[in-house]
């Protein structure tokens, strides 16, 4: 019987054993911060954080360049203001009597910056997918847009006066997935029968899926154009609100916690369906066949894998993705629709590509990086908003990131070999070792 | 008729400039898909060259030397934006693709961002009091040839002295001397060997390295110059970080053409043509009979519109098994791999 006084002793004695562990060589296992680092996984991690900082202080150096160059226009006191600002521009509240900077909890943009990284997340899931099947997904745009214009046919046409709202919600989150899935086939199927690069087929699909859509509600000729909103501000310019017809995402007491804000469940279905992605890619022999074709489309074949038909499928999840990234954007009620968008893509679906790289393609990952991503854009607002600097600075930010990001293999070599090279030198002689204790162990448990 | 020749020129040109671009980098074994970031870059860097001269007062007589002063800039603004992109290919062996549309995300935001700043607005014109055709724009009478009202010309003589930029001449003449360059001398047979065969190469004495950065400068330059050409041809010498997607248009005449510039113009001048039906059917007559036939059909603006990207999906789907691109291309070149 030990003593309660006892308990809290090996207690504490064993969480302060756990902690040497992880810095000590500790029952001649190998500190284990040191394991953990030697994880492909944290290496990524890793080099992803040294581009995001790399990326945030150029974009730093940026403003001051500016600053300087700008002869007293903008002042160096601006430039370090913005600079803060895109570090903490979420948490800012606003300028104090002083003029200066007061930071605290700010329920509006930390609610919009979940609002806003719901589509993100999506369309960074469906480049990464694809990415794991050796395609690179640049349609995800015109997934999106198509996504985008079966959600709302649906969210619009449905009086919600016979069908209950949730069933029309149900409809058109599934009518947006299936157009966007559609809508991917079709670089897909090139790819797999004809052999056409999907990239060029993918730039095509989006400016006919931008044409399409622009036909669609065109305000003169469109089949659907009694979907405009026909008042004064909007001028027929915008399509209705989907609460037009009651239809709207949940908001799953989101708001209670984050008040003043656009935040809905939006945000919480994203996130699942990332951990849903996750579970087929990493646990499901379906998941593991896309990937065998992303390493290795031939050995994949020689294998046994229907290469052809898991090349269509990734793409046809990938743009039922980006399409479920336009149904949850724009069900959330608060977000409206320019058609006449032939001249332009949607951000959103580019954006998709960045996520996806800076998560290095992993569905979790992406998660993480989509919120940040919807971080920096609603710092760069804050700049626009208290600087006098605008707001694609961010996209600057953006952009350099995925520059930095695409010679990460530079950054893991750097990581592996020189700042850890006398480490791993001992651990090389150390391994014989552990090798001699292995009989040790046998020999004890031969005892027992 | 003439309205449609001259249209369709100006449209062809920057694809054919671009897709050129495009073939110098593939061929030496870097994808380009860069070339949209490219374009954007050398519009805005062109134009704003010329508005900053334009700003101390120079006369409208100044246009033409403006113009080539410009597109000198622009190649110059392009050669060292594909900097970026050699330095994670070659040097640091990064994936291509994704270099190239980190450049692609960058050119726009930079552009936008520099802009803003500038003008305070999301567009960058070279003056508020004239317009470009009024700097660059050369009609008849600038050749001697009559006033604008009388048209003692033709069809032919229309399109090449009314309405035409020197810019026009300038690409062609560049056109032709690079293709030339790629398939009749040294320097583009070592070219062409990197982007097939780097191993091969470089065991013959080529620094394989030397000939994809040179690959991609020039790449880089006719991208930029491109850029600004469609800037001041058909957005009137305007810089609002956006090409309407150009550049992933020449990416398709480069595939389209297979990669051999002789093709590639022919590619060019058929998307040029689809373009400028796109933007301009209600204006098109083919014979001078003063109908606008294609107006009068009742074809909605938008199946013009989606042509040329419909026709490509087609036509690439009856030709992939024919199209070759460069072996070597989008392959990382290793020294130690030979």
């Amino acid at each position: 019987m030990i003593k309660p006084s006892n308990k809290v002793k090996v207690f504490f004695k064993n969480i302060g054993h756990w902690f040497k562990s992880l810095i000590f060589k500790v029952d001649d296992k190998d500190p284990k911060l040191l394991v953990l680092y030697r994880k492909g996984a944290t290496k990524s991690v890793v080099s992803s954080l040294i581009s995001i900082f790399v990326g945030i202080l150029l974009g730093g150096v940026i403003l001051f360049i500016l600053a300087i160059a700008s002869g007293g226009d903008i002042s160096l006191k601006a430039a370090w203001e913005g600079f803060r600002l895109i570090f903490v521009g979420v948490f800012n509240t606003g300028r104090d009597l002083n003029g200066n900077l007061t930071f605290g909890f700010n329920s509006t943009n930390i609610g919009n910056v979940l609002f806003r990284a719901t589509p993100l997340i999506l369309t960074g899931l469906s480049v990464a997918v694809a990415f794991k099947t050796g395609l690179f997904n640049i349609g995800a745009p015109g997934q999106y847009l198509m996504g985008t214009a079966a959600t709302f046919i649906v969210a619009l046409s449905i009086p919600t006066t016979i069908v209950p709202a949730w069933i029309v919600w149900i409809l058109a989150f599934i009518a947006g997935f299936l157009a966007g899935a559609l809508w991917g086939i079709i670089p897909g199927i090139f790819k797999a029968v004809l052999n056409v690069h999907e990239v060029i087929t993918c730039i095509m699909t989006n400016w006919i899926a931008a044409n399409i859509v622009t036909s669609m509600f065109d305000n003169n000729k469109g089949v659907f154009k009694h979907l405009l909103d026909p008042s004064p501000t909007k001028n027929l310019a915008y399509l209705f609100k989907t609460t037009e017809n009651g239809v709207a995402t949940s908001k799953m007491g989101l708001d209670v916690i984050f008040p003043n804000s656009q935040v809905n469940g939006g945000i919480i279905i994203a996130i699942l369906i990332a951990i849903v992605v996750y579970i087929i890619l990493n646990k499901t022999t379906f998941g593991y066949e896309l990937k065998a074709c992303g390493s290795n489309r031939h050995a994949a074949k020689y294998a046994g894998i229907n290469e052809k038909r898991s090349i269509i499928l990734s793409m046809a999840i990938a743009g039922g993705l980006a399409g479920m990234s336009a149904a949850l954007y724009y069900l959330s009620g608060n977000t409206e629709f320019y058609w006449s968008t032939y001249q332009s893509l949607p951000a959103n679906g580019f954006n998709g590509i960045p996520i996806a790289l800076l998560a290095y393609n992993n569905p979790v990952g992406v998660i993480f990086s989509g919120i940040f991503m919807s971080y920096l854009n609603v710092a760069g607002l804050q700049l626009k908003n208290l600087t006098p600097f605008n707001e694609y600075i961010t996209d600057i930010i953006i952009a350099s990131i995925v520059y930095l990001s695409a010679f990460s293999l530079a950054f893991k070599e750097i990581l592996s070999s020189k700042i850890f090279r006398k480490k791993s030198k001992d651990l090389s002689q150390e391994q014989p070792q552990e090798i001699l204790v292995k009989p040790k162990i046998i020999a004890e448990e031969e005892e027992k | 008729m003439s309205y449609l020749l001259q249209q369709t020129i100006l449209y062809t040109i920057p694809l054919m400039i671009v897709a050129l671009a495009g073939v110098f980098s593939e061929r030496s074994g870097t994808i380009n898909i860069a070339l949209e970031g490219l374009m954007i870059i050398g519009a805005f860097i062109g134009v704003y060259f010329v508005r900053s001269i334009i700003l101390l007062n120079v006369p409208l007589s100044f246009g033409q030397p403006l113009l080539i002063l410009g597109m000198i800039v622009s190649i110059i603004g392009g050669c060292l934006f594909s900097l970026l992109l050699g330095f994670a290919a070659i040097r640091l062996k990064a994936n291509q693709t994704i270099g190239g549309s980190a450049l692609n995300l960058l050119a726009p935001a930079l552009v936008l961002f520099l802009i803003l700043i500038i003008t305070s607005q999301s567009v960058l014109n070279i003056d508020s009091k004239y317009s470009s055709n009024d700097y660059f724009m050369l009609n008849q009478d600038d050749f001697g040839l009559g006033t604008k009202l009388e048209n003692p010309l033709g069809v032919i003589g229309n399109v090449l002295f009314n309405k035409t930029y020197i810019t026009t001449w300038i690409c062609l003449a560049l056109y032709l001397g690079l293709s030339i360059m790629l398939y009749k001398t040294r320097f583009g047979l070592r070219l062409r060997s990197c982007g097939e065969n780097p191993q091969a190469a470089d065991s013959l004495g080529i620094n394989v390295y030397k000939m994809r950065y040179a690959g991609i400068l020039i790449s880089g330059g006719l991208a930029g110059l491109g850029g600004f050409v469609y800037s001041v041809t058909t957005v009137a010498a305007s810089s609002n970080g956006d090409v309407a997607g150009f550049g992933f248009l020449a990416l398709a005449v480069m595939i389209f053409g297979n990669w051999k510039p002789r093709n590639i113009a022919a590619a060019a001048l058929l998307f040029g043509l689809l373009k400028c039906i796109a933007v301009g059917y209600p204006y098109i007559d083919i014979n001078n009979d003063g109908i606008y036939f294609l107006n009068t059909i009742g074809v909605s603006q938008h199946i013009y519109r989606i042509l040329p990207y419909v026709i490509t999906l087609i036509v690439l789907a009856f030709t992939s098994k024919k199209s070759r691109a460069p072996k070597a291309e989008g392959i990382p070149y290793d020294k130690g791999e030979r």
